[in-house]
């Protein structure tokens, strides 16, 4: 299944980009979206290994379950306000 | 309603919109942007957010001011961008019938807002040096702004 992938902030520097395509087996999570984020040369490794994540505008934990065409975003530590 | 915009927050019109002949008491947060951070003379603040969320969670957070406080009328903004020191980036008003009504939920508002918003700022000082900010939680329970190197990873975790 096909992930849309946000990413914010400091996460979107170290990654030089604020957006990615992921292709996940449908049995997927968040973490293991993270995970495969995280294995990205040269700078995946900075990301968190439990960062803030909303799935679909929402606040979700690792464990939640992806399906084909969610939009997943990274959330840097928010500082609104 | 629009929680977001690019220029000032018209503090008058966030009033007009708020108030209401049943409300005796209006509460007005303004967070602005410090001159004086723990690293130096701030020249200005960059915000950025996921406005798609931001626009979502800052009426998630309204409906759970109006269950809580049923009678109270909530306006709220944050502003992204270029914010100068002095200037606001980001305003809550509640109008309520009664004024402890009207400082709770402002307050309400404003904490859960810290929490939850996903926004960033970027701290730019005088000198041309920048400095990524997160929020956490202080001694008093209170949601507040620090440098992020400040913090651990773990730290920014939703409780």
């Amino acid at each position: 299944m096909r992930i849309n992938v946000r990413v914010f902030a400091q996460y979107a520097d170290w990654l030089g980009t604020d957006h990615l395509v992921l292709e996940m087996p449908s049995t997927a999570t968040v973490a293991d979206a993270v995970r495969s984020i995280r294995s990205r040369d040269p700078s995946g490794h900075l990301i968190p290994e439990e960062p803030l994540v909303a799935v679909n505008l929402e606040h979700v934990r690792g464990n939640r379950t992806l399906a084909d065409g969610d939009e997943l975003a990274l959330l840097p530590p928010l500082a609104g306000g | 309603m629009d929680h977001v915009t690019q220029s000032a927050i018209d503090v008058g019109e966030l009033i007009k919109a708020a108030e209401a002949d049943a409300c005796g008491g209006i509460a007005i947060f303004l967070g602005t942007v410090r001159a004086g951070a723990e690293d130096g003379p701030v020249q200005r603040i960059e915000y950025s957010g996921y406005e798609e969320m931001l626009q979502v969670e800052f009426g998630r957070i309204t409906s759970e001011a109006l269950e809580r406080w049923p009678g109270v009328n909530v306006r709220s903004v944050h502003r992204l961008g270029s914010v100068p020191t002095g200037e606001a980036s980001i305003a809550v008003v509640v109008a309520a019938p009664h004024r402890g009504e009207a400082f709770a939920a402002c307050e309400f508002v404003v904490e859960e807002a810290k929490k939850r918003l996903p926004v960033w700022k970027k701290e730019i000082f005088a000198d041309g040096r920048e400095s990524w900010r997160a929020n956490r939680v202080d001694a008093t329970g209170k949601w507040r702004s620090v440098p992020e190197s400040r913090r651990t990873a773990r730290a920014s975790k939703l409780e």
